[in-house]
């Protein structure tokens, strides 16, 4: 059966994960658009940067992570400085980790949301004496919705499956940094199969049906629109 | 004639040479991670004395007997403790008999810091730092050990709040060498060099405060009828091994 600690680590699972989602629409909604309508040279660089996690292995992530975080890395000696401490092992530092290793999930359907929406709207808009501030709220925003929802899912569901990152940074506290796939890892090492079958086909079935979704209900939207 | 007796010659030296390379075998060995330093060392020797090369694996040992238990086709096991070597001489995964203790773990209280841990280990009273880094003590015996002292000094309710877990010594001393953790248990090996603590500061813990950490080797089933395993195990034994172990500052067996 599932235990108290399993489900702590559900609830510290999606908690992690919508704090994340948030920061990540947050942070990938001006990237994408930027991204998307930029003709800086930055723009091959800054399209590199946020792929790269799509690439990584998580413990070159969680690796560097551990070291720029850490008291002798640049970020640790910032974030001491500010007075919050180092971030690893604690539940910051693994939204942190988490916005850096999904990001790309977010930023990458939005961009395509913004581009499919073409400069039509966006001309027809600046003839009515639109400012961009309000052509992107009033208009952008609302064409691009359904880029929106499947960011939104993506991102949430790849944090929900991160692995390597947090086993890395994490540090195994119950409450603070033991989430799900550290649990079944846990659960398997100790040969409790039994408690790993519970979380682990728990977390198939919400997998699939994240995804069935994402291609049943979003996707027709993207496409009818 | 003598052409004759020369291409006959050849023969010889080629067949000699062929079953030479036919003999030297190789064997696929899982390592306990605390030890990784000392086996390597030995894992050189072996291939220098004997010929026959080990390919060495290293992880937690209670990853390994999952992997095992799952069909891991690895030919020798050197766990970090008794327990689990055992366990797969029950289960019939481990040829029955060839258990024994190659070297006797020692816990250290270990930070990257210089003077930060005194040589009594006073700082575990005093506190002062944010976080205990030890490994995780349901898989890794010398987190285990570690937990062991903690209750013998009384003082496992109060540290309890600080841990963090590497799933195996490696990652632990990882956590407290890059200084994310300001200290941690770790075994002795890790942070001996040339019989002195290498880096930072250590309490080397007397081993009156925790259950003896006995490390045993065993011979798997796939490696039964693997020279080289068999061959490995013995050389284990050998003085020159011994000497690699104790140089690592583990303890010997009797």
């Amino acid at each position: 059966m599932i235990t108290q600690a399993d489900l702590e680590t559900l609830l510290l699972t999606f908690k992690v994960a919508s704090l994340a989602t948030v920061f990540m629409l947050l942070l990938g909604t001006p990237l994408a658009w930027w991204l998307t309508i930029t003709r800086s040279s930055w723009k091959g660089g800054v399209n590199a940067l946020v792929a790269l996690p799509l690439v990584l292995p998580p413990s070159v992530l969680g690796f560097y992570l551990l070291v720029l975080m850490g008291p002798a890395g640049p970020v640790g000696k910032f974030t001491i400085w500010l007075g919050v401490g180092t971030l690893p092992f604690t539940f910051a530092g693994l939204v942190v980790a988490s916005v850096l290793y999904s990001l790309p999930f977010v930023v990458q359907p939005l961009q395509t949301a913004f581009a499919a929406i073409g400069q039509k709207p966006l001309e027809a808009a600046a003839t009515l004496r639109a400012s961009p501030l309000d052509t992107f709220f009033s208009v952008v925003l609302p064409l691009a919705k359904p880029g929106f929802l499947t960011a939104t899912i993506l991102g949430f569901a790849h944090t929900v499956g991160e692995f390597g990152v947090v086993l890395m940074v994490g540090g195994n506290i119950p409450d603070k940094t033991r989430v799900v796939s550290v649990q079944i890892y846990n659960h398997v090492e100790a040969l409790e199969y039994r408690e790993a079958h519970w979380l682990a086909g728990g977390l198939l079935l919400f997998s699939f049906a994240v995804l069935l979704i994402l291609y049943t209900v979003v996707k027709p939207q993207a496409v009818t629109r | 004639m003598l052409k004759h007796t020369l291409n006959r010659l050849l023969l010889i030296t080629t067949l000699l040479a062929i079953s030479a390379i036919a003999q030297a075998g190789s064997t696929v060995v899982a390592v306990a991670a605390n030890f990784t330093k000392p086996m390597n060392e030995i894992a050189a020797e072996f291939e220098k004395a004997s010929g026959h090369s080990a390919k060495l694996s290293f992880g937690s040992s209670g990853k390994f007997v999952a992997q095992l238990e799952n069909g891991a086709p690895f030919d020798v096991f050197l766990s970090a403790d008794d327990k689990n070597p055992a366990k797969l001489e029950q289960s019939d995964l481990a040829v029955a008999g060839s258990r024994f203790t190659y070297a006797l773990g020692k816990l250290v209280l270990w930070s990257a810091m210089e003077g930060y841990v005194d040589s009594e280990g006073q700082i575990l009273n005093k506190g002062g730092f944010k976080h205990l880094a030890l490994a995780d003590p349901k898989l890794a015996p010398y987190g285990a050990a570690a937990m062991d002292l903690l209750a013998n000094l009384k003082l496992l309710d109060k540290l309890r709040p600080l841990f963090v877990q590497g799933e195996n010594i490696a990652q632990t001393y990882e956590f407290v060498s890059t200084g994310n953790a300001e200290l941690g248990f770790v075994a002795l090996s890790q942070v001996l060099e040339d019989g002195k603590i290498s880096r930072g500061s250590a309490w080397i813990v007397p081993e009156s405060l925790y259950n003896p950490i006995r490390q045993d080797a065993i011979l798997l089933k796939s490696g039964a009828e693997n020279p080289a395993a068999v061959a490995l195990l013995e050389f284990l034994k050998s003085p020159p091994a011994l000497a690699i172990i104790k140089k690592y500052g583990y303890g010997l067996a009797e």
